[in-house]
């Protein structure tokens, strides 16, 4: 299964990039929304992609807001992770499109769960 | 932190004798568990709580059971049972029926029975005559489920955030369950390894990662006692790494989509 990880922090990446190889998935990295836009535009779809919220160039909600209109129209599940938690915010991230949301700081089962509530079991 | 081998098993032989629950080789288990306890009342080690219990603290004892018989837990946990009750089994027991009892027996801090409110909630909002029992061996645990208020670290286990902005409000940082949703769900100490004579008969019986605990003789008593609560029809989930195979003959098992439940057999309850 691919997975997509989008996060301006490289620490960030690095941990959540080994959670999903040990779950199993081939991981790709992005530092932030236009990057993985790019990647998106050059034909690349993963399965899903988990995307932080605060990223300088595009953040994450403007990032699922693009990635859902054309031309990507993308279908690929998508999973917010990030340290924002108002409830206004994870509304507002399913609105535009986020079909699950994670709070930092998280595990590797809080990941794991959301996935599979997607129907997504690597 | 460390334990040892005395104090573990002083720990393992309170922990048996009151709850019938065997830490045979969980050493890790009770370092896991009674550290937030041995913090709260202010001591240094397990050791120190050790040296309490053996001074014959009946309030420490108490609470050292407790927090040996306290599960780990997320909602909606393993996903599957969820799907197959959402889909399949309460549509069939509510057309057939017309109501639905339900038992979380090793309710924990609630997030399996409020897993079901919450479907119950979403799917059936308008059907009455849907009743779920939550019973734990531990008081302390359920007052904490009562309240229905859960920390960020557990709204983020298993709880789809389309429930979390419609069903909880955030306080701080905890969230809580709205009291709608919350009142569903009836609380009630219980000890599986004593007389179930209080509980109603039921439809469905979640048993979930709680034989685990016991030793194979408790497990089938256990199971014994459950299958005379459940209904002839009814369905029991235990958890995904559990069987009711070479433990009791009374049930067989049923796939449904890629759930695994079991239901009682013809011949009756029990096996001599």
């Amino acid at each position: 299964m691919q997975a997509l990880v989008i996060d301006d922090s490289r620490a960030m990446r690095l941990v959540l990039n080994r959670m999903l190889v040990e779950l199993g998935c081939e991981v790709e990295e992005a530092a932030n929304g236009r990057e993985a836009l790019d990647r998106l535009g050059h034909g690349f779809a993963p399965e899903f992609m988990l995307v932080d919220w605060n990223m300088p160039e595009m953040s994450g909600i403007e990032f699922v807001e693009a990635v859902r209109q054309p031309p990507y129209s993308s279908t690929s599940r998508l999973v917010m992770v990030t340290t924002e938690t108002e409830a206004a915010q994870v509304m507002r991230a399913l609105e535009a499109g986020a079909d699950e949301y994670v709070m930092k700081p998280f595990t590797k089962e809080s990941i794991s769960e959301k996935l599979a509530l997607l129907g997504l079991e690597p | 932190m460390t334990v040892a081998a005395e104090d573990f098993e002083l720990v393992r032989s309170l922990v048996l004798e009151r709850s019938a629950i065997a830490l045979d080789g969980k050493e890790y288990l009770v370092e896991a568990r009674l550290a937030p306890l041995v913090e709260r009342e202010g001591l240094g080690s397990v050791a120190d709580l050790a040296r309490l219990l053996r001074s014959g603290s009946a309030r420490l004892s108490d609470e050292v059971v407790e927090a040996m018989t306290t599960n780990e837990t997320s909602f909606f946990r393993d996903v599957h049972p969820f799907e197959a009750l959402r889909t399949s089994i309460m549509p069939s027991l509510l057309d057939a029926n017309g109501r639905v009892d339900l038992w979380s027996a090793g309710a924990a801090t609630g997030q399996e029975a409020y897993s079901i409110a919450l479907m119950v909630a979403e799917h059936f909002p308008s059907r009455p005559g849907i009743s779920i029992l939550a019973t734990d061996l531990s008081r302390a645990v359920l007052e904490r489920a009562k309240a229905g208020v859960f920390t960020q670290m557990e709204v983020n286990r298993g709880l789809p955030a389309a429930l979390l902005v419609k069903y909880f409000e955030r306080s701080g940082r905890e969230w809580c369950l709205r009291p709608q949703v919350r009142s569903q769900v009836t609380f009630k100490q219980l000890n599986l390894v004593g007389s179930l004579a209080s509980v109603p008969p039921m439809d469905i019986i979640m048993l979930r990662n709680v034989l685990i605990y016991f030793e194979p003789a408790v497990k089938k008593q256990v199971l014994d006692k459950v299958a005379r609560v459940l209904r002839p029809g009814g369905y029991l989930f235990l958890g995904s790494a559990e069987t009711t195979y070479g433990v009791h003959d009374g049930f067989e098992r049923l796939e449904l989509g890629r759930a695994i439940c079991y239901r009682k057999t013809r011949e009756g309850t029990s096996c001599p």
